[in-house]
């Protein structure tokens, strides 16, 4: 009975996105009020009935009633409360009706701090929004729907798979489809602009908080994804330019353009036509990732169940969303037309050039993501792998980094060439020393190796990197530090974020490149009682106990690290089965550090005597990469609560009563 | 229409494009060899052996029926099928070699040492052009080659217990 509620609330939930698409529109057009009211409280309903909808899918989950297929596919009697949960999300439908949870959420989040824009600007943006709703929820009941029962009932379920029991998949979801959605926003204010014809900038000063969060959340959802793949994958490997790693990264590099040539909309008034391009971009990506994880035209390690049908109808979406954005700027772009000109010797110059590197990146991503189809409608199958992506990021990201500091220093208007170089001399004097210090201390010039991800041609190109990653991370941070030499006062909390979030650039830059160029690891056969010399750690393994936990068995090795006589920690990875897959599953054991990681997974029993295959790895300074994202996430969390965007609303609030007393 | 305007039409066109190319992607099963290569012997190739350094050639594998499992450390279902080829192989029913694809020999080593070796033997393709004469598509993918080093089937993504027993079991009673 529960599972026809969940989906008769979901029907409901979608009329709701329905009227919420069709209404306000028809009362914007017609002039009619009453119409563009009902946009509020039909966005405020549908979040309503798809959060019930979602609820009932959680719940059957939690009593297990196998009755309905996707919990059966997903779920079994001795799966864990906290991932019976989880589980809910675990695979593409309950994932899809998150997608619309999360999608109603923002809508009612937009309906709700709206109050500062006029009633007509508030009807399309929500009609924009309620229209993709609609289109998602579609795709839910009628290509992807949870609630579907299977006659008769099994006893017992299959198994959630075992990659997927684990904290990280808890919450990297719900964290990711925040980031995908939220850009669903800045989108549907372009869009609702583009329908009244008029972009100002109050207009994008209104979309700038929204899509900082946006990003935040897509950024910190990545950072999960990544730290997951890390302690999960059993190997050491951080990012693996999988499609669907790609389909995420593809969006936040769009965003991450956007966010900055958004500032230069806002605050100058120029690049209009180019922010509302890189605004449909950003959701569009989003879709895209969607359309290519779920339609099984590229094959990858998170095998969604694939589906042409189910490809058809998002592909489908995706003409309708990016298609009609995109014919509609097409329409409008002669009231975009930005009268004000720019020096070029300016902040607006190299903010522009800030967005043409991610948008060159975001174009290269997605050109090695769709390389294989395109190969294959020329009739030969290929696929381009970690090396592409890794020396053609490296690259990329070098103009990035070298200009950073300059797009932070330069003024507005009009800046003098000579002031901002004579600023930053010094700072480059800086760097250069810090790197020879560091690559002095860390022996980089010693490095041999080349580890897989930048590395696509045979030459060793190690060292050079490793020196470039560390001079490029000097760079940024002491100009971040410097700035607020130069530019001291009241700084405003968009400042703060921005500087946060550079900082985080260069912690980032620091952490990847160490990581990458530095990490050591050793494979080893050890039998009990044994120690192993590693880096000057010394590994002691004291054998493997059998265990039965929960819902699998385990091999559990026992280790004991010590650094100088000095007890460090104990270890103990685990080789897991699951009872009721038989699927195996290797659980790393990681002591996490400030400076390094020490990483330990068990591989097979190699003998009788108990020896066991072991690999050891030192990753150096990996958790700064982490951190690194971290400081970018807030930092945009923060500048979205600028008060600027907020005196904003309170001057037009008045201005709102204004005319109704007038009236 | 103006200048500005036929610019603006430049995203969309690209746009319409790549719709077409994705969905002209879609009716096609990726999963399926390209009939190209069906029953075609397999392409000629002359590489050094992981294991032992000795070239092996497409000669040198002739007379035995064999699976032929591309696979690379940097690929993380070539992870989650190795147990699923360990445990086809222990069923002594064919031999299984490896094609390691594009990968670094020693990250290849270390995760053999890591998780168990199952091939009789592992070619080594580091550029990857051994694949490209395969129609590797991505790893892992899995050939079916008869005695006399004819391509009978192909599965593209990981081996497991339903392809084995419906698509390669039967394929393998077939030809033998």
């Amino acid at each position: 009975m529960l599972a026809e509620i969940g989906q008769f609330t979901l029907v409901i939930g979608m009329l709701f996105s329905l009227l919420l698409a069709v209404l306000p529109l028809y009362g914007y057009f017609t002039k009619n009020d009453n119409f563009m009211h009902t946009a509020r409280p039909l966005a405020y309903m549908q979040f309503l009935f798809i959060l019930v909808s979602f609820v009932i899918l959680v719940t059957l989950f939690v009593i297990q009633d196998f009755s309905v297929q996707y919990v059966w596919q997903n779920s079994n009697s001795i799966l864990p409360i906290r991932y019976r949960i989880s589980a809910t999300w675990g695979a593409h439908e309950g994932s899809m009706l998150l997608w619309l949870l999360i999608q109603t959420l923002w809508t009612g989040f937009v309906a709700f701090y709206s109050k500062s824009l006029s009633r007509g600007q508030i009807a399309r943006i929500l009609a924009v929004l309620g229209i993709i709703s609609l289109g998602f929820a579609a795709f839910v009941y009628f290509m992807s729907n949870p609630f579907i029962r299977t006659i008769p009932a099994p006893i017992d379920g299959n198994d959630l798979n075992p990659l997927l029991q684990d904290i990280g998949l808890i919450i990297h979801p719900p964290i990711l489809y925040m980031g995908y959605v939220g850009l669903s926003v800045p989108f549907a204010i372009a869009i609702a602009a583009l329908i009244g014809g008029k972009i100002d900038e109050t207009w994008i000063r209104w979309s700038r908080p929204w899509t900082n969060a946006a990003w935040g959340f897509l950024t910190f959802g990545i950072v999960l994804g990544s730290w997951w793949a890390y302690y999960e994958l059993g190997w050491g490997g951080w990012w693996f330019w999988d499609p669907v790693e790609n389909a995420s990264f593809l969006p936040w590099l769009a965003a991450t353009a956007l966010i900055h040539v958004q500032a230069v909309s806002e605050k100058r008034n120029a690049f209009r036509g180019w922010t509302v391009l890189l605004a449909i971009l950003g959701f569009s990506l989003s879709v895209l990732g969607t359309f290519l994880v779920r339609s099984g035209i590229l094959t990858s390690v998170h095998a969604f169940a694939s589906d042409p049908s189910r490809g058809k109808f998002v592909l489908s979406l995706l003409a309708i969303y990016a298609g009609g954005a995109l014919f509609l700027y097409a329409l409008r772009v002669n009231k975009l037309k930005s009268k004000i000109g720019f020096e070029l010797s300016s902040k607006e110059t190299l903010l522009l050039t800030n967005s043409i590197i991610f948008f060159s990146a975001c174009f290269l991503v997605l050109w090695g993501t769709l390389f294989p189809i395109i190969a294959e409608s020329l009739n030969y199958k290929i696929s381009i792998g970690a090396p592409y992506f890794g020396s053609m990021f490296f690259l990329i990201m070098i103009p990035m980094a070298v200009f950073l500091p300059f797009g932070m220093m330069y003024k507005w208007r009009k800046d003098q060439m000579k002031r901002v170089v004579t600023l930053l001399l010094p700072l480059l004097l800086l760097s250069a020393v810090l790197t020879v210090i560091t690559a002095w201390y860390f022996e980089l010039y010693k490095i041999r190796s080349i580890s897989y991800i930048f590395n696509s041609f045979p030459v060793n190109t190690g060292r050079i990197k490793a020196i470039t990653g560390i001079f490029g991370s000097y760079w940024v941070l002491t100009s971040v530090l410097y700035y607020f030499k130069v530019y001291k006062g009241n700084l405003t909390r968009a400042v703060w974020g921005m500087q946060i979030s550079h900082f985080g650039v260069a912690i980032f830059i620091f952490g990847v490149t160490m990581t990458e160029y530095t990490d050591f690891e050793i494979d080893s056969l050890m039998h009990p009682n044994e120690t192993k010399i590693v880096k000057g750690y010394s590994v002691e393994f004291k054998g493997v106990e059998k265990k039965q936990i929960e819902n699998y068995q385990a091999n559990i090795g026992h280790f004991v690290v010590k650094k100088n006589d000095e007890f460090v920690a104990v270890m103990e990875p685990q080789k897991r089965v699951y009872v009721r897959s038989g699927n195996p599953m290797t659980e790393a054991a990681i002591d996490p550090g400030f400076t390094r990681d020490l990483y330990i997974s068990l591989g097979e029993q190699i003998n009788t005597q108990g020896g066991w295959a072991v690999r050891i790895y030192i990753k150096p300074y990996i958790r700064w990469m982490w951190g690194g994202g971290i400081l970018m996430m807030l930092g945009g969390f923060w500048a979205a609560t600028d008060r600027r965007y907020f005196r904003m609303a309170k001057k037009r609030k008045q201005e709102n009563i204004d005319t109704y007393l007038a009236s | 229409m103006n200048k500005t305007v036929i610019k603006a039409l430049i995203p969309l066109l690209i746009f319409i494009s790549l719709v077409i190319l994705l969905y002209s992607g879609l009716g096609k099963d990726t999963r399926l060899l390209p009939s190209a290569l069906i029953d075609k012997p397999i392409p000629e190739f002359n590489v050094p052996s992981l294991l032992t350094g000795k070239r092996i050639d497409n000669e040198t594998l002739k007379g035995q029926m064999y699976l032929l499992n591309v696979w690379a450390s940097w690929c993380p279902n070539c992870r989650i099928e190795h147990p699923i080829v360990t445990e086809f192989v222990r069923q002594n029913i064919i031999p299984v070699y490896g094609l390691n694809y594009k990968d670094e020999p020693a990250d290849a080593n270390a995760w053999l040492n890591q998780f168990g070796n199952p091939y009789k033997d592992i070619l080594v393709d580091i550029d990857g052009l051994v694949g490209i004469d395969f129609g590797v598509y991505g790893a892992p993918e899995t050939f079916l080659i008869d005695a006399q080093g004819i391509i009978r089937h192909k599965i593209v993504g990981e081996l497991n217990p339903y392809n084995i027993q419906n698509e390669i079991l039967p394929l393998i009673k077939k030809y033998k």
